[in-house]
Formats: structure tokens, C-alpha cells, sequence
């Protein structure tokens, strides 16, 4: 359509149209870099006001300034301007990853010195503080038990009320259900641990306990599920809303019922979006010490079964070792830390797979 | 067992706003009907009514009687799944399902509906998508998914989805809009075949395409923005074209309005 339009236009006068500008050379912003690094390296040293961190920030500072300049004289004020902001744009791309690399650097360093077969397969069972060994086995077991029951608890109710605030709720029910879910995201986790110490532990965990109050790695999974509940709830919501109401439309007219409708063709088509929004709640689970350490108790021992006594999780592990007076402790908080950081990361990775394995291949 | 459709005094709202008002007419089986008019003047409306699809849209409600083989399909005790079932539809842009490969998509309406024999699946989507032009396109890899085949032929693919139900009245809104002439040359021809099994109802912005392939003409229109749509004449396409009864219909034809 377009060059038809041009074709029936009068041709512009014989001034030449030049499409060309002048650009600085490839190797400009590189020397730009360096030149702004020595300069601020001379400053800082020679001043003696600072250290390498204050000569890279001072650098940066004078880079994106020299750029400009550089830029502004050759290209022009636009092109000046785009070569700034996309300087810009890669700084804060550089310092949102730089605590991340940090992170990770620092626990696989210091996580490693611990990281045998002891560490995984031992409890903190009647190790003292001058014992080397002891591990995290009875921890990882509490983990593993309490995000899994927590995780069983929340994606079906989640995931049910999501879809009734999207697909079936109108109204105020509806509403009132959105606002308490928003409610509930702010929740503090110590908040929701004190909450499931009074109902259950003190309350209901009495009436088949002898009439005693007893800390179980259930009732910290109850906790998490309190945590994890608006985050799938609201993730969902917002993926249910992403499949296009066409595709609804195209089962309701092969006469598909509702329900049916929802479960073949809407969660199929969110799916992954839903997948990414479980994750994100069971890695923030699996980070909590509080709740874990108020109604689960903790706990030097294995213990296997969720329903009863004691258990600890790792990151009340971590808590309790980086606390404990011995020169070994530190070393196994390190270790438990990167291994929870391990377990979250593998355990993303196997559910985007397994939630991609259904899609089809291009 | 093709059926007719009677519409008497059909009006149709979308919340408080009235969108249709008082259509009165009769669909012959295996005809082609045609619904054109301008913009806004409820021809969708009405075609969304016929399948009950209106009442999807929260708030949207339909008032008056429509028929099928003298059944009103309004009736409390109707089933709106079967219904559906009965009156299948083509939306104006392609909308198959992205989770599910060709012929997923195809069986789709089947299997949802709990057909699980697997020979009875892969007969009806040959029959369908070789009814709809689509079979030696796709033949080789009905594993691949529907979304990733052309406009042309998506949109043929959710005509196949469409009659492998087996309806008996098909509603298409505007199943060419989108679509190069070629893809629509296709689907025009589509429904010349369709024709002796189904009974046909298109709307069309195309006025050449009402009078190809139509053996009935409705022209609706609306007096302002605003106001609801009504029937301004119905006829045989021949006449519509050649020779309306209606000053509307003629000016509106002759591109003298709309």
C-alpha cells in the first residue's frame, strides 16, 4: 500500500536526501572507557581519597559524561543522547546483577568447605560445639516435608480460587475475595507463624495429643500455605486473565461446557505463567525461618514424620547455626544456605521443563 | 437434516443498551443466508443470539423467540451445551487453540465432549479438514501445532474444528475479514460444498461476497448511533441486488450510505 502512495507523489526537488550521518568509530566508546577509568584512577589515587569501588563509580560517572560529549560533538544531540541512555540502561543492568553474582560467589565459596557426604547424611544428633562433623540431613527432610505438604495444601486452593475470581465471580464476592487476597500478600511471615501457633498448635493439635500442645513440621506448612496462598492466587488470576477471550468463545460454540472449558483449553494455555507463579511461592516458603521456628520448634534430631514432634528446615538450620557458639557452626550455615538456594533453583527448573514438556514443538 | 430457524421479534441487550430490536425472520435449511449492513447495526448481534453466544458477555441478555425446527431455543429447559452443539460458529479471526496440535484442534469439539475411540477421532478430522480445503495442506504434520499455519488456513482449520461436530446450522461473523482473496476464494467455495449438508448463515462487510454466495439477503441498519438495529428487508440475494424494495437497502447497496 505504502509504495503506491509514494509512487503518485511529486518526487521530491533535486536536493539530495542523504540517509548517511557521521558516527564515531566502533573502537570510540571502548577508549572513552578507558581514558575515563585512568582519569578517575588519578584522581581517587592521587587525592588519596578512596579504592578501586570509588574509581569505578567516579569511572562510570566519567564515562557516560565523555560519551555524551564525544557523541554530541560527532552524531549530533540525538544520537548523543540514545548512546547515553543506553549506557544507562547497561549500568543498571550491571548493578542489579553485581549482588546477585555476590550472592552466589560468596555461599558457593564458603558453602563448599562442608559440602560432603557427612553434611548430607548426618543430623545435628548429639554433636556438641567442638565437634567437626554434624549435618543438615534432618533438616533437608524438614524442608523437603513442610514446602511439599504446604505446596499440596495451596495450589488446589489457589488455583480453584483464582479461577472463580476470573471465570465464575461477579460482584461484590468476588471483590471482597480480591481485596482480602491483596490483603493477605502483605501478611509478615511472623505474623501468620503466631497465627497457626495460636489456632493450631495451642488449639486444635490439643485434641489428638493427649490434650497437650505439639509442635509438628505440619503446622509449619500450615504457616507457609498461609504465605504461599495470595501469591499463586493473585499469579494465577493474572495468567487466567491473559488467555484471550476468543479462545473461550471458539469452546463455548463446539458446545464444550464451562467447567470443561476452563480445565482443557484455559489452564492448558496458562499453564506456564501459572507454573512460574508457584514457584515464586514455594522459593519464598522455603526461605522462611520464622513460622518454621515458632510452631515446628526445630530440632537437633531426624525426624520423618510431618504430624508429629519436632522438625527443623534449612533455613532455620542456617538461623540457629550462624548463632551457635562453636568455630565449626559457621561452615555448616554456609553450606545449608547454598543448598537451599540449590533446591529451589533445581526445583524451578524441573517444573518450567515439565511445564514446557506439554507444549508442542515448533 | 439441515434445520430451519425462526426469529420472531428478537431483541437483544448488552446491559441497558438495546442493541437488536424486533427481528422477525425465517432461515430455509441448506441455504445460504447473508447479513449485511453497517457497522454497529447488531448483524452479529443476531448471529450471536442464534447460538446463544449473546449471553456469554456478562449482562448481555436476549428478549422475543427463536426457533429450530420449531424448538425455541430459549426455553428454560434447553441445554445451552447442546444447543451449541447443534449451531456451530466461526468467529471473525482465527482463534484456534494454542495448546493442541492440528488435529487436536480439529477433534477438539469431539473429544471435549468424550469421544475417546481413537479411529472414530482420526476418520471424523480426515472427513472435516477434507471438507474444509485442508487436508492436502496439512496431511504431513497434523502433530504440528494450529498456530503455527497461515491465516488462510487457521481460519479453515476452525471452519474443519467447527463441522466435525457435525452441526446443523453453521454461523459464520465475518469468516473473511481477515483473510488474503485467495484464502477467502477457498472458503467461499467451502461453503458452496457446505451448502448440501448445512444451513449457512454469514455476516459480511463484503457486499460481492453477500451477492456470490448467498441465496438470501438481510439487510439491517440503525437509524443513529445509538439506536437499535432492526431488519430493513429480506429477501431472495437476486432481488436485494438487483431490485429492493427499500430506499435504505438500495442506498446502502449502491454505496450512496455506510
Amino acid at each position: 500500500m505504502t509504495t503506491t502512495v509514494t509512487s503518485h507523489r511529486p518526487q521530491p526537488p533535486a536536493q539530495p536526501l542523504t540517509l548517511r550521518a557521521r558516527r564515531l568509530p566502533a573502537y570510540a566508546a571502548p577508549v572513552i572507557a578507558v581514558v575515563a577509568l585512568l582519569v578517575s584512577a588519578g584522581i581517587v589515587y592521587g587525592a588519596g581519597i578512596g579504592g578501586p569501588v570509588l574509581v569505578v563509580v567516579l569511572g562510570a560517572l566519567l564515562y557516560l559524561g565523555g560519551l555524551y560529549a564525544a557523541a554530541n560533538a560527532v552524531e549530533g544531540r540525538r544520537a548523543a543522547r540514545n548512546r547515553t541512555w543506553s549506557a544507562l540502561i547497561h549500568s543498571a543492568f550491571v548493578l542489579a546483577v553485581l549482588p546477585l553474582a555476590s550472592v552466589v560467589w560468596t555461599l558457593v565459596s564458603k558453602g563448599s568447605e562442608r559440602l560432603d557426604g557427612n553434611f548430607f547424611g548426618t543430623s545435628m544428633n548429639n554433636i556438641g560445639a567442638r565437634d567437626a562433623n554434624g549435618g543438615a540431613y534432618h533438616a533437608i527432610i524438614g524442608t523437603l516435608e513442610q514446602v511439599g505438604i504446604a505446596t499440596l495444601i495451596t495450589v488446589p486452593l489457589g488455583v480453584l480460587c483464582a479461577i472463580y475470581v476470573v471465570e465464575y465471580g461477579r460482584g461484590r464476592f468476588a471483590f471482597t475475595i480480591r481485596f482480602f487476597v491483596d490483603v493477605m500478600t502483605g501478611i509478615p511471615s511472623i505474623v501468620t507463624g503466631l497465627f497457626v501457633l495460636a489456632f493450631w498448635v495451642l488449639i486444635v493439635s490439643p485434641w489428638f495429643n493427649d490434650g497437650r500442645p505439639g509442635f509438628s513440621g505440619f503446622a509449619a506448612a500450615l504457616a507457609l500455605s498461609v504465605l504461599m496462598l495470595p501469591t499463586v492466587v493473585r499469579s494465577t488470576e493474572e495468567m487466567l486473565r491473559l488467555v484471550p477471550a476468543p479462545l473461550r468463545e471458539g469452546a463455548y460454540a463446539l458446545g464444550v461446557p464451562k467447567w470443561k472449558t476452563i480445565l482443557r483449553v484455559v489452564l492448558p494455555t496458562a499453564l506456564p505463567g501459572i507454573v512460574t507463579g508457584i514457584m515464586l511461592a514455594i522459593a519464598r516458603a522455603a526461605g522462611e525461618t520464622a513460622p518454621v521456628l515458632l510452631v515446628a520448634g526445630g530440632g537437633a534430631a531426624i525426624n520423618l514424620n510431618p504430624f508429629e514432634n519436632n522438625q527443623s528446615s534449612l533455613a532455620l538450620f542456617v538461623y540457629q547455626q550462624a548463632g551457635e557458639a562453636s568455630k565449626y557452626s559457621p561452615a555448616r550455615a554456609w553450606t545449608a544456605a547454598l543448598t537451599l538456594v540449590a533446591l529451589v533453583l533445581v526445583l524451578t527448573v524441573a517444573a518450567k521443563l515439565l511445564a514446557r514438556r506439554n507444549r508442542l514443538g515448533r | 437434516m439441515a434445520k430451519r430457524i425462526e426469529a420472531t421479534d428478537v431483541t437483544a441487550y448488552y446491559g441497558g443498551f438495546k442493541a437488536i430490536e424486533n427481528i422477525n425472520l425465517t432461515v430455509e435449511p441448506k441455504t445460504v443466508t447473508a447479513l449485511i449492513g453497517p457497522s454497529g447495526c447488531g448483524k452479529s448481534t443476531f448471529l450471536r443470539s442464534v447460538n446463544r453466544m449473546h449471553e456469554v458477555l456478562p449482562g448481555a441478555r436476549v428478549e422475543g423467540s427463536l426457533t429450530i425446527d420449531n424448538q425455541d431455543i430459549y426455553d428454560r429447559d434447553v441445554d445451552v451445551t447442546a444447543v451449541r452443539r447443534m449451531i456451530g460458529m466461526v468467529f471473525q479471526r482465527p482463534n484456534p487453540f494454542p495448546t493442541m496440535s492440528i488435529f487436536e484442534n480439529v477433534v477438539a469439539g469431539l473429544r471435549l465432549n468424550g469421544v475417546r475411540r481413537k479411529s472414530i477421532l482420526e476418520e471424523a478430522a480426515e472427513k472435516a479438514l477434507r471438507s474444509a480445503n485442508l487436508w492436502d495442506e496439512v496431511k504431513d504434520r497434523l502433530g504440528k501445532p494450529g498456530a503455527g499455519l497461515s491465516g488462510g488456513q487457521q481460519q479453515r482449520l476452525c471452519i474443519a474444528r467447527t463441522i466435525a461436530v457435525e452441526p446443523q446450522v453453521v454461523l459464520m461473523d465475518e469468516p473473511c475479514s481477515a483473510l488474503d482473496p485467495i484464502s477467502t476464494l477457498a472458503i467461499e467455495d467451502l461453503m458452496f460444498q457446505l451448502k448440501d449438508k448445512f444451513t449457512i448463515i454469514i455476516v459480511t462487510h463484503n457486499m460481492q461476497q453477500a451477492a456470490r454466495v448467498s441465496d438470501r439477503t438481510a439487510f439491517f441498519s440503525i437509524e443513529k448511533t445509538g439506536d437499535p438495529g432492526r431488519l430493513i428487508e429480506y429477501d431472495n440475494t437476486q432481488k436485494i441486488f438487483s431490485n429492493p424494495s427499500q430506499k435504505k437497502t438500495e442506498d446502502y447497496i449502491t454505496g450512496r450510505f455506510g
